[in-house]
């Protein structure tokens, strides 16, 4: 019978084979290791705590952290101020020199610049501020160019107010200011508060009363619901808060056959539709009068 | 005592079904001669369906093989433990080895052995339906009448199958639930061993921190995976030989209906080569394997064997036998191995079944010429049997030493109904017990 106790263990057997079986505790150990949960915690649990402690342990010197901030701000500046990325001029496409200069005004680089310093959206906006802008669009081009393409905006009326003489487009927004009358002889004059915000209909009027450019004066906006076309000689056609193009039509028709406005006129008022009226001038009154009194006593 | 049976069996039950959840049980085959240890995980397709009919792959296609290890047993004697620390440690060397390949930890594990003195005892019963239909309650009552015979101290129920039922004069029923009769009968086998052998594996496997998940005799996992099917339907003789023990099982309409050992084997014969030459266990063993055999021809008489020996006398370690002397020796061993086996099946009344089919399997069938002789000693339709092959199962243990092993997994996919399966009838619980008052409120609405 094999001895029960291993009171001889410390002597090694000298034929015996070496044992096999795990220990109890390497058993255990590796029945452990196998558990799902510890191995999910080996894999990634440790690296984690690891990483973790490590990097705080780094960033608890107030210097270390100051120094690896340093650095980092260092190496974003030696990649951004690569040539690659630099930006040396401005080129603006599609402005006129006197809007050019204002862009260059509005936004003011100094370069080289870095690309990644640029918010070009901002610089987008800021020049669509601008009142002669319509649109604009603003992007680096190769070569270390930033490209603004701007549209503007076309003058189509001079407004008259009480500040002075502005340029208005043709849906009414501001372009810019006017020094003279004379400047701009090609552009129509409208006139009388309110007319900025009725630029289209006012452009509709003018083009109706193209047969008779050459005597037109100008449109004045009236209580700020209704236009005046203002002629030569001063005679005036007062038209209806809606449907005035129909009704200069008409008068432009009456005008076509019965020469209305070639007569002594000053004014025309179609401010009731159904009811057209003419003012004469004085002296055709009189005149009319006379006349009326020979034909009445000639009766 | 009944009611132990149940709680134990119940809890085993309890807890395979965790491990069949969890997916991971290892089988464990506590042999004599080695411990082999299979992991199988379990993926969920291809369960039994709802008919209880096998599907496609036999109804294995349900677990596959992924860890496999063998060790050389120690600390055990005709499939019994004997040196308890020895065997532990045995154990925890295949379940290490299992798990490192397996790649994952098994908590669960199902155990099989062979020794402990199996006895089969038939059971039956008889009962008058208190409806027209066959319910479950009604086979849990027939179950719960057979009166169980006095099988002894010391000696507890391994496995009690409903093998048959009949309903009215009807016989040979798999399934009589929801049939219509009158009177159910069944024939149960009940299969008993030594309780001590139990609780000593039982007690090896817990100081392995492993749960007990189901326990099983290794005469019946041979017998599952060493018998095709058509030999357990007709009826077939499986006989494990192992190191320690030889194990019978016979089979009748795919159900155990006996079991029986005996307390021979491989190892007997080593023992006598080792005797008879005067050599070591090993070299015997390495002789036995390489030269064995139990049919002497002229040639062997030529053939001479170096037998080796440490014992440091020249001569004596150098001396050589004829093959035809070790035949010698190993034949009469084997013969009265068969020759026991023969009296077993006798005893059982083998020779009345309709098929008389005898599958030599385990360890010691591979000896040379064994079919021969054991055709000559135990009737003519004698064949060799290997394990079924399952998924993932190795090459190395495909050899029939491992048709209990492989058992063990197809018992773990597909248990059998055992008598503690179905529930208890009221009438069996103690008179004033919670669970009766539920069983009744269950019952009535």
């Amino acid at each position: 019978m094999r001895s029960l106790i291993g009171r001889l263990r410390k002597t090694p057997a000298p034929a015996a084979k070496a044992d096999p079986a795990p220990s109890r505790l390497t058993y255990r150990m590796q029945r452990w290791m196998l558990t799902p949960g510890i191995r999910l915690g080996l894999r990634i649990g440790v690296p984690f705590c690891l990483t973790l402690a490590a990097t705080s342990a780094f960033l608890a010197n107030e210097k270390r952290r100051d120094a690896l901030n340093l650095f980092v701000a260092d190496i974003r500046a030696s990649i951004q101020e690569r040539p690659e990325f630099m930006v040396n001029m401005m080129a603006i496409d599609g402005a006129g020199s006197n809007l050019g200069e204002d862009i260059r005004e509005v936004v003011p680089l100094d370069f080289p610049v870095s690309s990644f310093d640029l918010d070009v959206e901002q610089i987008r906006l800021t020049i669509v501020e601008l009142d002669p802008v319509k649109s604009a669009s603003v992007r680096i081009r190769p070569g270390g160019i930033l490209q603004v393409d701007v549209v503007e905006r076309i003058p189509a009326v001079i407004w008259r107010n009480r500040d002075g003489l502005e340029m208005l487009d043709a849906s009414g927004v501001r372009v810019d200011a006017l020094d003279r009358r004379q400047d701009r002889p090609d552009l129509p004059v409208i006139a009388g508060r309110g007319a900025g915000q009725a630029v289209p209909e006012a452009l509709q009027l003018l083009a109706t009363a193209k047969p008779m450019t050459g005597r037109v004066r100008g449109l004045v906006r009236v209580g700020e619901r209704r236009w005046d076309l203002v002629l030569d000689r001063g005679q005036r056609i007062q038209l209806p808060p809606e449907e005035a193009v129909q009704a200069l039509e008409r008068v432009l028709a009456v005008n076509e056959v019965q020469d209305l406005l070639e007569r002594d006129v000053v004014t025309v008022d179609m401010r009731l539709t159904a009811r057209p009226t003419i003012r004469m001038s004085e002296n055709a009154m009189q005149e009319w009068w006379r006349i009326r009194q020979v034909n009445g006593s000639g009766q | 005592m009944m009611t132990d049976l149940y709680q134990s069996q119940r809890a085993m039950r309890q807890m395979r079904r965790q491990a069949l959840q969890r997916g991971v049980v290892a089988i464990l085959d506590v042999g004599s001669s080695k411990i082999a240890c299979l992991v199988l995980r379990f993926d969920g397709t291809g369960r039994l369906s709802e008919d209880n009919s096998i599907g496609s792959l036999a109804g294995q296609s349900g677990f596959r093989v992924v860890g496999a290890a063998t060790t050389r047993s120690r600390g055990v004697q005709f499939g019994e433990i004997n040196a308890m620390q020895e065997t532990e440690r045995a154990i925890r060397t295949a379940l290490q080895a299992a798990q490192k390949m397996a790649e994952v930890r098994v908590d669960h594990v199902i155990a099989c052995f062979s020794g402990a003195n199996p006895r089969s005892y038939g059971l039956d019963a008889q009962v008058d339906l208190e409806g027209q239909v066959v319910t479950e309650a009604e086979v849990a009552r027939v179950l719960a009448a057979c009166d169980v015979p006095n099988y002894g101290e010391g000696r507890e129920v391994l496995h009690a199958q409903p093998v048959n039922f009949a309903l009215d004069n009807r016989s040979g029923l798999a399934d009589p639930r929801g049939q219509l009769g009158q009177n159910l009968a069944v024939d149960m086998h009940m299969l008993t061993v030594d309780a001590s052998t139990v609780q000593n594996l039982a007690h090896c496997i817990k100081r392995c921190d492993l749960e007990l998940a189901g326990i099983a005799s290794s005469a019946y996992a041979a017998g599952i995976s060493a018998l095709v099917e058509d030999e357990q339907e007709l009826g077939a003789a499986c006989i494990d030989m192992g190191g320690g023990s030889t194990s019978v099982s016979i089979f009748m309409k795919k159900h155990m209906i006996y079991a029986d050992s005996v307390r021979m084997g491989g190892d007997h014969i080593t023992g006598d080569i080792s005797m008879g030459l005067g050599v070591p266990m090993a070299n015997a063993e390495r002789i036995k394997t390489f030269c064995g055999g139990v049919h002497a021809t002229g040639a062997d008489d030529r053939d001479m064997i170096d037998v080796g020996g440490e014992t440091g006398d020249w001569e004596h370690d150098r001396r050589t036998v004829s093959r035809a002397e070790l035949i010698g020796i190993m034949r009469p061993r084997v013969e009265e191995i068969l020759e026991e086996v023969r009296a077993r099946l006798d005893a059982a009344g083998f020779d009345h079944l309709p098929s008389q089919q005898i599958v030599l399997t385990g360890g010691s069938s591979q000896i040379m010429g064994l079919d021969g002789l054991a055709s000559r000693i135990l009737g003519h339709q004698v064949r060799l049997g290997r394990p079924l092959r399952v998924h993932g199962l190795p090459q190395s243990v495909t050899g029939p030493a491992f048709a209990s092993a492989v058992g063990m997994s197809l018992f773990a996919a597909h248990p059998q109904d055992e008598w503690w399966d179905f529930e208890v009838p009221v009438d069996k619980y103690p008179a004033r017990s919670i669970r009766r008052a539920m069983r009744w409120f269950k019952d009535n609405w």
